[in-house]
């Protein structure tokens, strides 16, 4: 079985978001980027499972700008076999995501699509159920368990109301939760094997994929400013204040 | 447990910084077969980089000939000088020193720069690994350097091993050189194993705190470069402060305390927070925000406190050699002559590291270091003196038949009750943010798994609760910016608790403790701040 593996790039966790003055987006010059979270974790699961035998080929996928190569690389030096870059200097709406995975899938048919539940980005949380939808097949979304077994993938997902089963047919689009499991540290000789691992590359549009304008994003903006808070003195004071402003 | 895995290269180089990046990209420049590689603790290229900065192009001029048609992202020529004597409430500009003239120079985010060089460097074929951390030096039978050992992944902090623990592999090189910055955890360990400084002064440093502001629109004056003394430092601390003007409504500030201050009670980051309330700052500052704060020992021992910089099987570079010139306030130009020079020295000698301390004696870089040689040190006997020194070491060009001694800063602390309490005047409340340490903390972004061993090794912690208490007041509450250090009452009474999670890296406690019993080794590859354009 082959696994594709969607590897968005991110603004990395640990960064102070900071919105462009013009409200035209957030600041990513000389910021840190690294590995959707949620990605990482699907590329680990998906090692798991080759390294159980079950899955021979782990594809990483990334859609981006030129230099989304480094981040694919360290895609590779996790453990990935190849990567696909589908180039694009556009910004990548969920839909588009989806399409283009779409293309891919019918060229590489894979047993399995791995992906992050979302990206901590634009938190859209829609390209793996797109991308369901669109091909047709079965959808395990909030993994938190993965087994397979037979042409099924037994999936436990983290819902609102604690954990649910569900058994879907394989070829599947996974999206994996944070739990699911822990990703591996990357090793230096693997970062010198990524070196020589293959890249495709290939343009979005060439997929017949356009870069599309469905969501548009009318501005950004940081959330406001808490104001400043009230001292007092015990607990009478503190039933007074609130009664002043009418919250008892 | 299997074997633990090594890979090999010809040069290994400790820390990416401008010192190691211009090392290993002129040694690629004059012998491209040569394999080097660099190893940075922090998780990207510059996350752990802070400087003012304002650099003297000269020696990037000379190693990198174009680079002012690709220049690094921050880059703003200088345009003006000021220097001021601070009171509280006003203060006197004065000449500014010949040194400090900074015509010609830019004003960089250091960190900035070496995220630019790294792949300038990788571009000539060296592999540059962020987000490893060199724990440990190794050595071959005959007691030479034979590389480093990276650190283990994945540790409990009992030191059990967790689910995802990755052994750290191990680097072996014909020479390694040691990048890494003020008092690097091997370097120190290195010099004491080869008495490296026992022919010198001992090692001195100052801290440095930092702020990168944005500020509104119409208050920045792109290159505009102001240093001052005095207020809120009292006569007998050197401290003093930096605020270059940046482009897009950017400021970037902080603030320089000799960590030679003998007042247990002194808080360097609570001075750089008293003198942004100078009416000169708070001015430029009320309605901005902070974008990323950081802080970072510095070294300015200079010429008579420089160690050995060669022994077998490695090298000592920038400020791990501790060429940082005090009275020009800069350091990078210093950092990447020396990355240069052993560039140039190994690829003349074999790649034998002996020779390269006559060398570097021998260069502009320790000339220039000789010259002013006597100026930081005696501040020492008050800045009224320090100042008058300063000057007549400027007009002699450092002539003097005398050289001024450095003491180990530690030993400068003196004891509870036994110094007079210098008089501080400071401003009450103080309205810019951030309020305190742990809020500035935030602003680094500075990242540790919690469940990691502690990398600040206290070597008895009862000294602290049973000794430090009453003889200090347990200074190390004090010094560090990121309020790492705390002592906390429980059941069991008191006790030292350590919040490395907050840690900067900035390796002040190491230095100032006055019992020398903390000693800063590198956490978890990838953990420590994430600077933002410091």
């Amino acid at each position: 079985m082959k696994i594709l593996v969607g590897y968005k790039r991110v603004v990395d966790y640990n960064v102070r978001i900071q919105v462009k003055s013009d409200g035209t987006g957030v600041v990513t010059d000389g910021v840190k980027l690294s590995a959707n979270p949620f990605d990482d974790i699907a590329l680990e699961e998906a090692l798991r499972l080759r390294e159980k035998g079950i899955a021979e080929e782990v594809v990483v996928v990334g859609i981006g700008p030129a230099d989304l190569t480094a981040h694919l690389r360290n895609g590779l030096a996790m453990g990935a076999n190849r990567a696909i870059h589908v180039t694009t200097t556009d910004a990548v709406q969920p839909l588009t995501a989806a399409r283009a995975f779409l293309k891919l899938v019918e060229k590489e048919q894979p047993g399995l699509v791995l992906l992050g539940k979302q990206a901590i980005d634009d938190d859209a949380n829609q390209t793996g159920q797109m991308l369901a939808a669109l091909w047709d097949r079965p959808q395990a979304t909030f993994a938190s368990k993965v087994e397979i077994a037979d042409g099924k993938a037994t999936v436990t997902r983290e819902v609102d109301a604690g954990l649910e089963t569900i058994e879907v047919e394989l070829p599947a689009v996974v999206t994996s939760d944070l739990r699911l499991n822990e990703p591996r540290f990357i090793k230096l000789p693997d970062i010198m094997k990524a070196k020589s691992k293959p890249i495709d590359v290939v343009e979005l549009a060439s997929l017949g994929v356009d870069s599309g304008d469905h969501l548009k994003t009318t501005h950004y903006a940081a959330p406001a400013k808490r104001s400043k808070g009230v001292m007092v003195k015990d607990a009478a004071e503190l039933v007074a204040a609130l009664k002043q402003k009418g919250l008892l | 447990m299997s074997e633990r895995e090594t890979m090999e290269y010809d040069v290994v180089v400790v820390g990416a910084g401008p010192a190691g990046l211009s090392f290993a990209i002129r040694l690629k420049q004059l012998q491209p077969d040569t394999t080097v590689c660099v190893i940075e603790k922090a998780s990207t290229i510059g996350a752990q980089i802070l400087s003012g900065a304002v650099i003297e192009p000269g020696p990037l001029d000379a190693l990198l000939p174009g680079w002012r048609d690709n220049p690094p992202p921050i880059c703003v020529p200088a345009t003006e000088d000021e220097f001021w004597l601070l009171s509280k409430t006003g203060g006197r500009k004065l000449p500014v020193p010949p040194g400090m003239h900074n015509h010609g120079n830019f004003i960089v985010s250091l960190g900035a720069m070496c995220a630019w060089l790294a792949p300038q460097a990788e571009a000539l074929g060296v592999d540059v690994f962020p987000g490893f951390a060199a724990a440990d030096t190794i050595f071959n039978d005959d007691g030479s350097v034979a590389g480093v050992r990276i650190g283990d992944m994945g540790v409990a902090k009992d030191g059990t091993h967790k689910a995802g623990y990755t052994q750290g592999i191990d680097i072996k090189a014909k020479v390694t050189v040691l990048a890494e910055g003020a008092r690097g955890s091997l370097t120190k360990q290195l010099v004491k194993r080869f008495g490296l400084d026992k022919d010198s002064d001992p090692q001195s440093y100052s801290i440095g705190i930092k702020e990168l502001w944005q500020v509104p629109a119409g208050r920045v004056t792109p290159g505009k470069i102001v240093h001052s003394f005095g207020w809120p430092a009292d006569n007998h601390t050197y401290g003093g402060s930096f605020l270059y003007h940046l482009d897009k409504d950017r400021i970037a500030l902080g603030y320089v305390s000799g960590l030679d201050y003998s007042d247990p009670n002194y808080q360097p980051w609570e001075a750089f927070q008293q003198w942004k309330n100078h009416p000169h700052v708070k001015d430029l500052l009320e309605g901005g925000t902070i974008l990323s704060a950081g802080a970072r020992a510095i070294v300015t021992g200079g010429w008579q406190s420089l160690p050995k910089v060669d022994m077998p099987g490695a090298l000592l570079i920038g400020d791990s050699a501790g060429l940082l010139n005090v009275p020009k306030v800069k350091g990078t130009h210093q950092a990447i002559r020396s990355g240069m020079l052993a560039a140039e020295h190994l690829a003349t000698s074999g790649l034998a590291p002996a020779g390269f301390d006559a060398k570097l004696r021998d260069s502009e870089a320790m000339a220039e270091l000789k010259k002013v040689r006597n100026i930081k040190p005696a501040f020492k006997k008050g800045l009224w003196f320090g100042l008058f020194n300063a000057a007549w070491e400027t007009v002699t060009g450092g002539r003097s038949p005398w050289t001024l001694k450095n003491k180990a800063d530690w030993s400068s602390l003196h004891k509870l009750g036994q110094c007079e309490e210098p008089k501080r005047d400071y401003v009450q409340p103080r309205e810019l943010q951030p309020r305190d340490r742990l809020a500035a903390v935030y602003f680094a972004a500075t990242e540790h798994d919690e469940d990691q061993p502690i990398h600040l090794h206290v070597a008895d912690t009862s000294v602290c609760v049973d000794k430090c208490a009453t003889e200090y007041g347990n200074p190390c509450t004090r010094f560090c910016p990121a309020n790492v250090y705390e002592i906390v009452q429980d059941e069991a009474g008191k006790r030292l608790q350590i919040n490395a999670a907050n840690c900067v890296h900035c390796k002040t406690c190491d230095i100032k403790d006055p019992y020398q019993i903390i000693n800063w080794v590198t956490p978890e590859g990838g953990s420590g701040p994430n600077y933002q354009n410091l």
